[in-house]
């Protein structure tokens, strides 16, 4: 093997800077090295940036004018819109009951705290399409809650878009907990001990003390629900069926058809807002590193 | 945060909206499977298991969802190294890239693929037939499983010690026997972790491999579509029973992963 014949100086200089990487300098061409950057390349390259890159061009292929036309097309503008504020509804419930969990896993004893926390992670685990399955045996016409909601307060979730924003907020669960735990469990307390000494209730404590110090945990989190809840296609397919299409139900269902001009566009349009949204996700967490 | 000593009322309040709002959300959905599935005793659920179909989905997404599980682990492992000891000219794009399987939707990868291989795609000509086969759906479940490893691993390799290494090759180690002696032992929990969650998500896979399967009922088709097809040809049983299996089987994956996890000294999911 070739990195046994190139080890690195035995007295290379201290680390500097950057903590670690000076162990990473190597003298001459290393063949081991760069089989290890080429097989990342390829292996992100075409796993990751070629999806990218074919969406892009067919997306734009037919002419800006195409492209519009697909995207504009009544159905298409449907399944975005409802995408869209669906996902923001759901992104809203999470940061609210997200943050709300976690201050609570941070700050109170209660039996059953470990095991509660170990279950949070579930809908990562569940797979999607079982989600829709679930709900739609717990919320279906057919099913005793279901029925009840239908009758006594004439609240249709299954097969209507209170089932999607409920699939959607199961989905994006952990994603709010998961962001601002860690920053709550890290946070310092002292100005919190000040707050108290001074005079200050808990909750003008929590509000002004504790909450701006984790307002962009609680926005990241959100964030990245609500990009997670753009694609999200396994529940939604099952709870609303064919009648309230989401971007992705549209977008399989243009597939299907063989109209690829149909999906090409919107597939396109929903790619371009997950990026955004991942740009400011990463813009978000960059400011708070310098800050 | 501090710690309160005593709850008081709000804090018991606080705590009773927390769980009752978990149980409702997740609780209650998982009861509703169990029971909806056993409705009518152990035996049909287990004759519903053991029908050809169905075994035949269930071994088509378990080889699938392990392949792609540890060539994620293999892959992985050597991208994040290289993500985090390599420089190299759009090295900050390519980390940042690595997220994308989280939030572009599986159905819109299904159609790259059907664009790239599809009988009149980019590559049409392709000698092996792609679009519609194992091998296409084995693709997608990469894709979609690929951040997993990788984010697992990064903070971990940020946090090693430098002077470890360099004791290392301080005392003559190559630079093989030093990642496999020094390097890997301190990965090895949370590459683990990291495995089981591409896992775990390529075995949940639909989107994808329903658009490009073309769903095929014994050839291509995986445990759920097996259940998508069920549902759709009015024999919920069969689905029920197939998503309860899955259900559980998550389930356990994800008590292994935190019982790791704790070992490992590590208390959670970071979610990118």
């Amino acid at each position: 093997m070739a990195a046994t014949q190139t080890r690195p100086a035995p007295h290379s200089p201290a680390p500097s800077g950057r903590g670690g990487f000076s162990v990473k300098r190597v003298q001459g061409i290393d063949l081991s090295a760069w089989g290890l950057r080429a097989s990342t390349l390829i292996y992100l390259g075409a796993l990751v940036v070629l999806p990218l890159f074919v969406i892009a061009v067919e997306g734009v292929r037919g002419g800006l004018d195409a492209l519009w036309t697909s995207v504009t097309r009544p159905a298409a503008l449907e399944a975005v819109w409802l995408t869209l504020t669906t996902s923001a509804v759901m992104a809203v419930v999470n940061v609210i009951m997200g943050t709300l969990t976690a201050v609570v896993l941070a700050r109170y004893r209660f039996p059953g705290k470990r095991l509660f926390n170990s279950l949070i992670d579930l809908p990562f685990a569940i797979p999607t399409l079982v989600t829709g399955v679930m709900l739609v045996l717990l919320y279906g016409p057919q099913t005793a809650v279901g029925s009840f909601l239908d009758r006594e307060l004439g609240l249709r979730v299954v097969f209507a878009p209170p089932g999607i924003i409920l699939a959607l907020t199961f989905v994006g669960y952990p994603f709010v907990i998961r962001a601002v735990q860690p920053v709550l469990e890290a946070l310092d307390t002292r100005p919190q001990e000040a707050a108290y000494t001074l005079g200050a209730s808990e909750w003008l404590t929590f509000r002004r003390v504790v909450l701006p110090a984790i307002a962009p945990a609680m926005l990241t989190g959100g964030l990245l629900s609500f990009a997670r809840a753009l694609g999200e296609f396994g529940s939604i397919v099952v709870v609303a069926g064919n009648l309230s299409k989401t971007a992705a139900v549209y977008i399989y269902g243009q597939v299907e058809n063989g109209d690829m001009a149909g999906a090409s566009g919107v597939s396109l349009l929903m790619l371009a807002i997950a990026l955004l949204v991942t740009f400011m996700v990463s813009r978000l967490n960059r400011g708070v590193q310098h800050g | 945060m501090v710690e309160r000593r005593t709850n008081g009322v709000v804090g018991w309040l606080l705590i009773a909206l927390v769980l009752g709002y978990a149980a409702i959300l997740l609780l209650a959905p998982l009861v509703s499977i169990i029971l909806g599935a056993l409705k009518n005793g152990v035996e049909p659920l287990i004759e519903d298991l053991t029908t050809p179909d169905a075994l035949s989905a269930l071994g088509l997404s378990f080889r699938l969802a392990l392949l792609a599980a540890l060539t994620n682990g293999v892959l992985g492992l050597v991208s994040a190294w290289v993500l985090a000891r390599h420089n190299f000219p759009g090295r900050r794009a390519l980390n940042a890239l690595v997220d994308m399987p989280f939030v572009v939707s599986p159905v819109i990868v299904g159609y790259v693929m059907i664009v790239l291989f599809g009988r009149v795609g980019w590559f049409a000509d392709f000698p092996i037939k792609l679009a519609f086969s194992v091998e296409a759906m084995f693709v997608v479940t990469v894709f979609v499983s690929l951040p997993f490893v990788i984010r697992e691993l990064q903070p971990v390799l940020a946090a090693l010690p430098p002077e470890h290494e360099e004791a290392a090759y301080t005392l003559g180690a190559s630079r093989w026997l030093t990642f496999r002696r020094v390097i890997f032992p301190a990965l090895r929990h949370a590459l683990t972790v990291g495995v089981m969650l591409a896992l775990a998500r390529a075995l949940g896979e639909f989107g994808a491999a329903a658009i490009i399967g073309g769903a095929v009922e014994g050839s291509t088709e995986t445990a759920t579509v097996f259940i998508n097809r069920t549902l759709l040809d009015r024999n919920p049983s069969a689905a029920y029973a197939m998503s309860l299996l899955l259900g559980l089987f998550a389930i356990a994956l994800l008590m292994i992963m935190n019982y790791i996890r704790h070992i490992g000294g590590k208390k959670h999911v970071h979610t990118h």
